[in-house]
């Protein structure tokens, strides 16, 4: 396995040689979406708590990077973690009014998705950060500014980022957190009978997740050059975050990374060339229909699924 | 529409998150039958209600029946697939472009005095009135909606005593799939819609469900005025645009406070 892994990864990284640029978005695409299923996956995967808002710290994230880069000329490099710090500091808001009231299920669902929803509406009120037209980043190919040329940069980057969620995320599946979290995940009330204090794991969790998914914010914002209220923290970006890591297999390592595999492609291929003949939500309805097949057959994803059967 | 809600979740505790986008499927519906039978909305509801009763009782049968012991997370996340199979199937039939049914109903006036009235919204307002009042009566006074409030309080004690538990599910889940259809069909002269709209009736119809208390009905029509009053407070004293603002902070107020709602017993 870790030497599959391994050999994945180099293989990633000598792949741009040999890609047109076309593919080459497509990758970026795939790894980008890899990341935030990744850092959704820590609390909603591992620790079980299904967050439905989370591109409320993509936003918070983007937001906080491209103000700073354009109005004070803070280079998004520190921006970014800035972003982070903010996405964190709203994810601990937001879960600690979740868990400290004991919203379960569908309630913590509604909490989540109510707070993006706030944050949208906010952002796209305030005419200092763009209102409803949002921000938009003039490009100048300076990597001061996190803007490169060369694609294979921001390729290169999306690797990282997609890495660097996949090793937190293992660290915490190895240590005694992660142990916690999957016990919360399973029974709550066992959990904290056997002495877990659910609520601190919980919130860790929910921190660690929406600070990386707020770093993820500043990859957006200045991988497209633009920020909306109604994309970076609309129902819809929430959704895509969430349905990669539930199609590949929740609470696994390999999970999103498997989810973003098949989606990414999907979307992106069925858009270019459905959409230009002017079928356009043809790919949504694909995920729909995977979701649909994967809740009723695949309830623990792909992933768990496909090893499974390699086992045997 | 929230009725229909609050009668899906009431009974099964499966939360419907292709609510909206049912509605919307009745709102096209309606449009479909007035352009292409010349139907006004205000006959046709009945067969948009009967039309989703049939797929509300479909997917019921053929997807939620599968799961239905399943954690609760799964349960949203099949709807939410169903939802997106929904929405963007109407985007494929009908593009994004917002449209409106005509009526003749829908630029008429009515001069009480010094009032003018809107016939259209006098209309909906009624209908959907007597539609709440014989919900009510059919749950309480009829021996299938018994059934169906004694499947909702103890599914095993419902079995036991000889009710056919799946068979009163996918009624439940085709009446509320219904009442949303008609809500739609009827809303359709006044609304103007589009593909997405769902995905936002949705989240409203969630906000007035948990404000007015999940599995209740007369909790359901003040949740539903609630929030409308709260919008249009909202709409007053901030913003226009800010409205929706308003109703997202008493939803968090809510599910902080009293996350049963304001009627509701606590439910799970």
């Amino acid at each position: 396995m870790k030497w599959a892994g391994a050999l994945a990864v180099l293989g990633l990284l000598a792949l741009p040689l040999t890609l047109s640029s076309y593919a080459l978005t497509i990758f970026i695409f795939i790894f980008f979406y890899a990341f935030l299923g990744q850092a959704w996956n820590i609390v909603g995967g591992y620790a079980g708590q299904l967050s439905a808002g989370h591109a409320a710290f993509v936003g918070i994230g983007g937001y906080t990077a491209a103000m700073l880069s354009i109005e004070h000329g803070v280079t998004p490099w520190i921006g970014m973690f800035a972003g982070a710090v903010l996405a964190g500091a709203l994810g601990a808001l937001i879960g600690y009014l979740g868990f400290r009231f004991g919203l379960r299920g569908f309630y913590f669902v509604l909490l989540t998705v109510a707070f993006a929803e706030v944050c949208r509406i906010l952002v796209s009120n305030i005419d200092a950060v763009g209102g409803a037209l949002g921000l938009y980043i003039t490009f100048t190919g300076n990597p001061r500014h996190f803007q490169f040329q060369d694609q294979r940069a921001y390729y290169y980057i999306a690797l990282a980022l997609m890495l660097l969620a996949t090793g937190i995320a293992a660290l915490i599946e190895r240590r005694r957190f992660g142990i916690y979290l999957r016990a919360i995940r399973e029974d709550e009330m066992a959990a904290e009978a056997a002495g877990v204090d659910a609520f601190r794991y919980k919130m860790f969790a929910m921190i660690v997740s929406s600070s990386l998914t707020g770093l993820g914010g500043t990859f957006y914002a200045f991988y497209l050059f633009s920020l909306q209220p109604n994309t970076v923290f609309g129902i819809p970006l929430s959704v895509e975050i969430i349905i990669r890591p539930i199609i590949g297999g929740t609470g696994t390592l390999v999970g999103p990374i498997l989810g973003s595999f098949i989606l990414t492609p999907l979307g992106e291929l069925s858009r270019h060339y459905l959409g230009q003949s002017g079928l356009h939500g043809a790919h949504l309805v694909a995920y729909g229909l995977l979701l649909i097949a994967v809740v009723l057959f695949l309830p623990n994803g792909a992933y768990p699924w496909l090893r499974a059967r390699f086992r045997r | 529409m929230a009725v229909g809600l609050t009668l899906i979740f009431g009974v099964m505790r499966v939360v419907n998150f292709a609510h909206g986008d049912m509605m919307v499927w009745g709102m096209y519906l309606a449009y479909v039958l007035s352009t292409r039978a010349g139907l006004d909305p205000y006959l046709g509801f009945a067969l948009c209600a009967a039309a989703l009763f049939v797929f509300g009782a479909a997917v019921q049968r053929g997807l939620v029946d599968r799961i239905v012991d399943a954690p609760h997370e799964m349960q949203i996340l099949l709807m939410l697939g169903v939802a997106l199979v929904m929405e963007n199937v109407a985007l494929l039939v009908f593009g994004p472009e917002p449209i409106r049914v005509r009526s003749p109903l829908g630029a008429a006036t009515w001069y009480l005095g010094p009032l003018y009235v809107d016939v259209a919204r006098l209309v909906t307002f009624g209908v959907a009135i007597v539609l709440t009042a014989a919900l009510w009566v059919f749950l309480y006074r009829t021996d299938l909606g018994r059934q169906i409030r004694a499947a909702a309080d103890n599914p095993y004690g419902a079995l036991v005593i000889g009710t056919d538990v799946r068979r009163v599910y996918a009624a439940a889940f085709g009446i509320g799939a219904a009442c949303v259809g008609a809500a739609g069909a009827l809303v359709s002269p006044i609304l103007p819609f589009q593909p997405s709209t769902g995905l936002s009736l949705s989240v409203t119809s969630f906000n007035i469900v948990i404000i007015g208390g999940m599995g209740s009905l007369p909790g359901a029509f003040v949740g539903g005025v609630l929030v409308s009053v709260a919008e249009s407070l909202g709409a007053v004293f901030l913003k226009p645009s800010l409205k929706e603002l308003a109703s997202f902070s008493l939803l968090i107020l809510i599910l902080i406070v009293r996350p049963a709602g304001l009627f509701g017993r606590r439910a799970s």
